[in-house]
């Protein structure tokens, strides 16, 4: 389809025009950290040059915490109140090639039979734009899962290219029509400068450390015992807190727990983020089936390297995003792990 | 650092083959320059050992579980990390006498997300020359003023002393600068209650709820957490209100005060940037300011100030002052 550019300095009229469409989530500086956050909330600063927020944004379609029913006791009547879906429609502008991507990982599980309506009313109530990335982080490593982030694709309605005066936008939806149409600034444009910074960015991923990550051993052809029974395990999480921080900074992490309230007058269902590194995760009456920590961990990176693609026909659901590279405490990353795992033991 | 890091080995190694311990506790390499991990070395293994500007990590609060293990352990320790081992011992958490404590000298820690943050982007190797800190990155080279980039718990360093420790390494080290650290704390004292609030507020919505600053935290060392016991009946998986979160923070500083021996750690590993120092270092202001000065850690006859009760107590307290007016 066809690419149009605007005007750098007049972001904020799009960003303004764009609430035409819906509440507007940007890539967003606020506290002293970042997220995709509604558009023009105090004390923030949308950032378009941001190379990742610290939350991505599966928050927007998979929130840390929902309501999921009410039930209310009156007597002995019991009044059961669903709790209402996604009915606004919202832009969510501003999606890394790798965020992109496990949006995907996150739609194949949610939008599997039986469909989960409440992650759909809000898939099915985004616009979602792409923008490529111009300056890669060493923590990158989307190349090795084959995503060009310098031309994201994916399920979106739209892909911008951010340059030092332009924004470009190429919609490929309907949807991603409604963006040039709702503001007057677009005009077409010819694909130089474009090009000229998927170059510019192309040499850069070229020289990231683990871009060219070695990825054989992994996947939907793998040996799954083998993997399971590596002995690096033991190593790899001998100092891993239990903490749910690289979990809850993935992209794609998606397990939740599903808990009972109870209010008082009656039971709140809800449900919330889990993490598979917490020692109560899928705690059952009779126990939890990981009783340590390592087994715990090597769940973790076993389902984004070997059981996910099993089930999704070679899709990792790591995209390589580097975030646990920069937020676990302990420094017990996935490159660390796939690494450790794709080569030789270490001898003790 | 290379010298340091090759003196801290050698006397490990002697203190392996005398039989002062069996392994050691240290710092392993990481995948890049800035992500060393906690790791477990046999002798043959000590040259893999890093020390350098990001060893950041407190190697206490592993000290609960190595010290269950069979044999004794060698831990590094930072001199502010040996007031965390030493508290924990007071504490009766560690199996004291399966660790054998080696004190190592430190010039600050860096400080990977304030490097990022001064424009330090795609970092694919550092070293230190002169005070500065070069890093070669995928765009370029940049240099940043060493000072810049250290840990706010190293920009308010207590000093080279050791708590509790078996022996220390000897080696001379720059001057850390020393800033008061209570600076901001006394700052937001002198705010009104409501810009306070205001202010925590905004740091602590940003909380996940990921749990790494307990996780980390070595005064944190319950087998299990009061928030995570679904029998507690506050097990809090999930925030019922948009407060909840601040009162986990709450409860936690409450519980840790006059044990948290101001490590940093917290603050160190919150993936989303709060600064749950200030509220551990607002405890520490207060105790000393009604108690007399206290450190967690420092000396493992004293009494804490919170659970020793004497009739000279102060009574501070808000509704008290209250009921006075
Ligand atoms: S495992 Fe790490 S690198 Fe992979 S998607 Fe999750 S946070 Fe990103
Ligand atoms: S991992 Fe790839 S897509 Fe994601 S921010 Fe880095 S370069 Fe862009
Ligand atoms: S791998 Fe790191 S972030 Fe994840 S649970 Fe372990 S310590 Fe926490
Ligand atoms: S580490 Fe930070 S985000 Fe995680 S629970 Fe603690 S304060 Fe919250």
């Amino acid at each position: 389809m066809s690419l149009y550019a605007m005007d750098r300095a007049r972001l904020g009229e799009l960003y303004e025009a764009l609430g035409a469409l819906g509440r507007v989530y940007l890539p967003t500086r606020k506290n002293g950290a970042s997220a995709f956050l509604p558009y023009g909330e105090e004390g923030s600063e949308a950032d378009l040059s941001l190379l990742l927020c610290d939350k991505s944004p599966k928050d927007l379609f998979f929130p840390q915490s929902e309501e999921l029913v009410k039930f209310r006791l009156t007597g002995a009547e019991i009044a059961l109140q669903e709790a209402a879906r996604q009915k606004e429609p919202f832009v969510l502008f501003g999606v890394k090639a790798c965020d992109l991507q496990a949006i995907e990982v996150l739609d194949r599980v949610f939008l599997a039979e039986p469909v989960d309506s409440f992650y759909q009313s809000r898939r099915e109530h985004a616009t979602v734009v792409a923008l490529a990335c111009a300056r890669p982080a060493e923590s990158c490593f989307c190349t090795a899962f084959g995503i060009d982030p310098t031309s994201p694709q994916g399920p979106c309605d739209a892909v911008a290219w951010l340059t030092e005066s332009a924004l470009y936008l190429r919609p490929c939806t309907e949807k991603g029509e409604t963006i040039v149409s709702c503001f007057a600034g677009f005009a077409p444009a010819d694909e130089k400068e474009v090009a000229a910074q998927q170059a510019a960015a192309r040499a850069v991923l070229g020289r990231l450390p683990y871009g060219q990550l070695d990825l054989s051993r992994f996947g939907e052809a793998s040996d799954e015992l083998a993997l399971f029974d590596h002995p690096a395990w033991e190593e790899l999480s001998a100092h891993c807190l239990g903490c749910g921080s690289c979990t809850f900074s993935c992209p794609t992490c998606q397990c939740y727990d599903i808990r009972d309230y109870d209010t008082g007058k009656g039971v709140l269902r809800f449900r919330c983020w889990d993490s598979c590194m917490y020692k109560d995760f899928t705690m059952m009456a009779h126990g939890t089936p990981r009783k340590t920590q390592k087994e715990r961990f090597r769940q973790r990176f076993l389902h984004k390297l070997v059981y996910y693609p099993k089930n999704n026909g070679g899709l990792f659901s790591c995209v390589g995003c580097g975030r646990c590279v920069k937020k676990c405490p302990a420094n017990l990353h996935m490159i660390r792990v796939a690494k450790a795992l794709g080569g030789e033991p270490r001898a003790q | 650092m290379r010298e340091l890091t090759n003196a801290i080995c050698a006397r490990a190694k002697e203190l392996l083959q005398s039989g002062a311990a069996g392994r050691v506790l240290g710092w392993a390499p990481g995948e890049f320059f800035y992500d060393p991990t906690p790791g477990v070395f046999s002798e043959g293994r000590l040259n893999e050992l890093v020390y350098d500007g990001f060893t950041a990590a407190n190697l206490s609060k592993y000290c609960i579980a190595e010290s269950q293990k069979e044999g004794k352990v060698l831990v590094l320790l930072k001199p502010c990390d040996s007031y965390s081992l030493a508290q924990l011992v007071k504490e009766h958490r560690v199996k004291r006498e399966n660790i054998y404590a080696l004190g190592i000298p430190c010039e600050g820690k860096l400080d990977m997300r304030k490097a990022r943050a001064k424009g330090v982007e795609g970092a694919l190797s550092f070293r230190e020359e002169d005070g500065q800190v070069v890093f070669e990155t995928l765009y370029g080279e940049v240099r940043l003023a060493r000072e810049e980039l250290l840990l706010e718990r190293c920009l308010c360093c207590r000093g080279r002393e050791y708590a509790g420790v078996d022996e220390t390494l000897e080696y001379a080290l720059p001057e850390l600068p020393k800033r008061d650290r209570f600076q901001k704390v006394a700052a937001l004292e002198e705010q009104t209650a409501q810009e306070r609030y205001a202010f925590w507020r905004g740091e602590l919505s940003k909380c996940i709820r990921c749990n790494a600053c307990r996780n980390v935290c070595p005064a944190c060392s319950c087998v299990q957490c009061v928030f995570d016991n679904p029998q507690s009946g506050v097990a809090a998986k999930a925030n019922s209100t948009e407060f909840e979160e601040s009162l986990f923070h709450i409860i936690r500083a409450w519980h840790v005060a006059g044990r948290c021996t101001d490590c940093g750690e917290c603050s160190r590993v919150c993936p989303q940037s709060i600064p749950l120092h200030l509220l551990n270092r607002k405890f520490i202001k207060d105790v000393n300011e009604l108690y007399g000065e206290y450190q967690a850690g420092a000396d493992p006859a004293a009494r804490p100030p919170l659970v020793n009760y004497t009739p000279e107590d102060p009574e501070p307290s808000a509704v008290l002052e209250r009921g006075r007016a």
